[in-house]
């Protein structure tokens, strides 16, 4: 057996080892994402900055899409990680899964590099198929497109290979299904066509279904798999209460799609259908909260990872609050009409994001790194827990400052460029000058620095954690009832 | 240990998971069948291309209760008048060319994008262009060299991307277009420029000037 404490892959399955490659790409791109949202943030307060080199439209759509990869990366990697544990025997087709991981990386550097040097093209289907497809968020060039989809149908094969060999849990159940629909709804992105209303309506079917649906669910099936693991949950509570936030959370997500359908030339009957599916949404959010609060009590919190379980009760309230409450404000067909495509947007589209799903790829950090250094003592009394500590008050901070100060510019916008100046170009700067909106921009700088060092911490204590350790993890006692 | 409730069991929230998401995404399925037939280009709600030779206003409507695109007079496009597959290829061309040249990550259209410049969704009726008559060739002058122009008082300034002189007047086009879509009022309380045709020379005449019509 490996020496507690010490960085060794022999302590990790087939699966763990790939999954650890995944994570630390992940990591990368996560630091690639605060670089650049700090660059185009200055952009906001001093305009001239990187002026033609890199403009605000080239960092802020790294920025994006670095955000949008590197979770995707830290969901495969948690997938991969669970994998073996769950269905209880070695990954099929691991070998393949492997060589994807390496493709995978590559063409997410090639895509980037092109972004940087490249940037833009002609107005022709060569720049789309080659440098940027220019739609938020799937950004990415129709070949990359191509290259994603070969990729997770590899990873696809590798978890519905080794669940239909192996053991079929529920959680193996709904995560399969989930990852059908999650691959299934890129295609809906993947077309040109000059009608911007048809081009918007299906956009939204990869945007919305994935951060509002199945990446919730994804989320929902590692939250219990983290839950058994840190606290000794037993299977059949966390499995029963996944079927419940199934059940409200594509019952409430799938025609709160709706939403995004008030103002693209849709019909007005999505008014009534969007208004009302998405203020079911933040339910499943709460259904969440009290499941990881109610076990953790259970449980007196002794668990096994003290940072794993402290990001996923950050999860569970980010998730919450961020995609919940924060969309909840402005998804009102009444409210939305001010504060659509205005810094209300990016407020949520912050918080829910962090609060959603990078707190809980963080706690698969720990996860990893614990059973990585030979499954060390990770709960009390921890060596240099003031490092996790720290980097987690300094991101949660961060995050919640920048939140605040972008919704404040958000109020101001929506209330003088769009009921005071009636939206047009004129009052939209007059609302960007206007001191309110401009102090919201300095305090999200401000507290943009402040994650960003958070982030420096995060990998500092990533790189260390249980190094100096010597005890083993803590173990639960099989609970005989709950 | 007591036996567990029907509504606490995890087959019925697994039956009810099953049921509840395919319910809903057939419901989903007939509606966007539906929204399909009602966007397509050609529709009530979204315009033919070629109504690009046409003048287009928003006008707020008493039963609505908001602004609506108000299709009127011929007024074609750079004086150009074009046929449907013309004006589909030209207003195509456009769209290529916002997507290629990376508009929506500062701008938003139709709402959707990014922040740190104004919306396109009604750039065509934009009261900035100060003349309709000039603003055709002010939108590809701006378009083919906006370093150079006055944008506004806090120094963001849209930079040069190359933009051919086919590519700005196809981008004109494709922002004709847009600004055809009924998008149920959204942006609401908007003043657009003013379209208005100037008084025939024989305009009854008020205080020595000819009576200025209010535009929108």
């Amino acid at each position: 057996m490996a020496t507690l404490g010490r960085l060794d892959s022999a302590n990790l399955n087939g699966g763990q080892k790939l999954a650890v490659k995944y994570f630390t790409v992940a990591l990368a791109l996560f630091g690639a994402q605060i670089l650049f949202g700090l660059l185009a943030g200055i952009q906001y307060l001093k305009p001239d900055f990187l002026y033609g080199v890199l403009d605000f439209s080239v960092n802020r759509m790294v920025h994006i899409n670095a955000l949008v990869v590197w979770l995707l990366f830290g969901f495969i990697g948690s997938v991969y990680w669970m994998l073996e544990d769950e269905a209880g025997i070695p990954v099929v087709g691991l070998k393949l899964g492997n060589l994807i991981f390496w493709i995978f990386t590559l063409a997410v550097a090639a895509v980037v590099v092109v972004y940087l040097l490249v940037q833009i093209g002609p107005g022709d289907h060569s720049s789309i198929w080659l440098i940027n497809e220019g739609r938020e968020y799937i950004e990415a060039p129709r070949w990359a497109d191509i290259g994603i989809v070969v990729c997770v149908l590899t990873f696809f094969y590798n978890v519905a290979g080794t669940f239909a060999k192996g053991r079929y849990t529920g959680v193996g159940g709904v995560l399969v299904l989930d990852l059908i629909a999650l691959f299934g709804l890129y295609l809906a992105g993947m077309f040109y066509t000059p009608n911007i209303s048809v081009d918007q309506y299906w956009w939204w079917w990869v945007i919305h279904l994935w951060v509002e649906a199945t990446w919730e669910v994804l989320v929902g099936c590692l939250m219990a798999y983290g839950l058994m693991k840190t606290l000794g949950v037993r299977r059949k509570i966390v499995e029963t209460w996944l079927y419940i936030e199934v059940a409200l959370m594509f019952g409430s997500g799938i025609l709160g799609l709706g939403h995004h359908y008030f103002w693209i030339g849709t019909p007005e009957y999505w008014f009534t259908i969007g208004g009302f599916f998405s203020a079911l949404e933040p339910i499943p959010l709460v259904a969440m909260v009290v499941h990881s609060v109610f076990d953790s009590g259970t449980h007196k919190i002794k668990n096994t990872n003290h940072p794993a379980l402290a990001w996923i009760i950050a999860h569970a309230f980010g998730n919450f609050f961020g995609a919940g409450v924060w969309g909840f404000m402005h998804t009102l067909p009444q409210i939305n009409l001010y504060t659509h495509g205005t810094q209300w947007s990016a407020s949520h589209g912050h918080f829910a994001f962090f609060g959603a799903y990078a707190t809980l790829v963080i706690a698969f950090f720990y996860l990893a790194l614990q059973k990585w250094r030979g499954d060390v003592w990770m709960s009390g009394g921890l060596a240099g827990a003031w490092r996790w500590k720290w980097a987690m008050v300094l991101l949660n901070l961060g995050m919640i400052g920048m939140v605040m100060a972008m919704l404040v510019s958000g109020y101001e916008q929506s209330q003088i460029e769009r009921a005071i100046e009636g939206s047009s170009w004129v009052g939209y700067f007059v609302a960007q000058a206007h001191p309110w909106f401009v102090q919201g921009m300095w305090w999200r700088q401000i507290f943009g620095w402040m994650f960003a060092a958070g982030f420096v911490l995060l990998v500092w204590d990533l790189l260390t954690i249980g190094r100096s350790e010597r005890r083993p993890a803590l173990v639960h006692a099989e609970p005989a009832a709950a | 240990m007591s036996q567990t409730e029907w509504w606490a069991s995890e087959s019925f929230w697994r039956k009810t998971a099953i049921w509840v998401t395919a319910g809903s995404f057939v419901a989903l399925m007939f509606l966007t069948l539906d929204s399909m037939s009602e966007i397509s280009a050609g529709s009530k709600r979204v315009p033919a291309y070629s109504v690009i030779n046409h003048r287009i206003d928003y006008v707020f409507d008493e039963k609505r209760n908001f602004q609506v695109p108000v299709i009127g007079a011929e007024e074609p496009l750079f004086g150009k008048k074009l046929t449907e597959a013309e004006a589909e290829a030209l207003v195509s061309h456009g769209k290529l060319t916002t997507q290629a040249k990376n508009c929506m990550n500062c701008h938003t259209l139709l709402g959707n994008g990014a922040y740190y410049a104004p919306d396109l969704t009604k750039a065509w009726l934009d009261p900035s262009w100060g003349s309709k008559e000039a603003r055709e060739q002010m939108m590809v002058g701006f378009l083919m060299n906006p370093q150079d122009s006055l944008h506004n008082g806090i120094g963001r300034r849209m930079p040069n991307l190359g933009i051919t002189e086919s590519e700005a007047r196809a981008t004109v086009a494709f922002l004709k277009w847009m600004s055809s879509i009924d998008t149920n009022g959204f942006p609401y309380n908007f003043k657009p420029i003013d379209q208005s045709d100037p008084p025939p020379a024989d305009a009854p005449v008020e205080n020595g000037s000819p009576v200025q019509q209010q535009g929108g």
